[in-house]
């Protein structure tokens, strides 16, 4: 047995801070992306600002992106197909529990802030080499923000300068970079159910319902299905 | 800065930092396996399924070229940036020769 991690510390997160780097740069491509489209959708500056400040996570502001219709803001289904997008967070801030046993409550609960995809799956990759801590996380998710942030904003700064978007083809960046998020969340055929379901259901939707309801209703459709399809060969396999 | 721009983003952090928190409150109750995890998994995908298919749809065949090309190049290239770029220049010579 190796002796326990110590529990925190600066040491801790300047680890986070170093090992985050390379990821911070993929980031920040991804945002500088994100803030060109933000401005083709109609977002002023400091719109931009507060988004990627407060809710600082970047899958569900991509969709939140393709809702905004300044004027007329469907802000109840926006905060839905967010709260749709990111619910895949609770499980993983469940799982950092035992990192903040040791941590006053609202301490922990502050550093929860900093829970994304990437911050979270190099902390446990650092939780399972004996090492990683809230601290670790601190210290990804700081250098994380600061990467969204100032990348976002670059990019909404420079997309000013072009002006009619539909004349370059910009208006398919939208769906191009969709198009690629979805691809880069292929882990196996298993996802082929889920996209597929939700793929037709959203068709369907979108002839029936005016709006934008069929991104959630082809996101909880296509999900489920895909969750019906694991548990169906989940058994097949114990059997 | 618009009220209904400040009421969304708003709205959008408070959901967003709930289920981050909410994880870690509700952390010996929630399934780390079965059904409702694979639920949870599945929903980023499903929901970017559910925005491109009817885009794709409604367009015509110079962004079902444009489409194609672009998952090509990401398939490849594994760059977003990379899929974006050549994604619009896809649809921006495909509409010049189809004339869309």
């Amino acid at each position: 047995m190796h002796a326990p991690a110590p529990p925190g510390g600066p040491a801790q997160f300047w680890l986070g801070v170093r090992m985050f780097l390379p990821v911070a740069i993929s980031i920040a491509a991804y945002g500088v992306v994100w803030g060109v489209l933000a401005g083709q959708a109609g977002m002023s500056v400091i719109e931009v600002a507060l988004m990627s400040g407060l809710v600082f996570a970047g899958a569900s502001q991509f969709v939140a992106l393709d809702m905004w219709t300044p004027g007329s803001l469907p802000i109840l289904s926006i905060v839905i197909a967010t709260a749709v997008v990111n619910l895949r967070i609770l499980l993983m801030s469940a799982t950092l529990r035992p990192l903040a046993a040791h941590l006053p409550l609202p301490r922990a609960l502050a550093a929860m802030f900093f829970v994304s995809d990437e911050q979270w799956a190099m902390t446990m990759a650092e939780v399972r080499k004996g090492s990683g801590s809230i601290a670790f996380l601190l210290g990804t998710g700081v250098l994380s923000w600061l990467s969204w942030m100032l990348s976002t904003l670059c990019g909404r700064v420079l997309g000013a300068f072009i002006d009619d978007p539909t004349r370059y083809g910009l208006d398919f960046a939208f769906t191009a970079t969709f198009i690629a998020l979805l691809l880069g969340m292929w882990k196996g055929r298993g996802d082929l159910v889920p996209w597929i379901v939700g793929a037709l259901a959203a068709i369907a939707t979108s002839r029936l319902i005016e709006g934008n309801w069929y991104i959630i209703a082809g996101g909880l459709a296509g999900s489920f299905a895909g969750a019906v399809a694991e548990t169906i060969r989940e058994r097949r396999h114990v059997a | 800065m618009s009220l209904e721009a400040l009421l969304a983003i708003l709205g959008m952090a408070a959901v967003t930092y709930a289920i981050r928190a909410g994880g870690l409150l509700l952390a010996n109750r929630l399934p780390a396996t079965g059904f409702a995890a694979s639920w949870m998994k599945h929903l980023p995908g499903a929901v970017l399924a559910a925005l491109i298919a009817p885009v794709i749809l409604a367009g015509g065949a110079a962004e079902a070229i444009a489409a194609a090309a672009t998952a090509l190049i990401y398939i490849v290239s594994r760059n977003l940036f990379a899929a974006m770029a050549g994604g619009v220049l896809a649809v921006y010579f495909a509409r010049l020769v189809l004339g869309g």
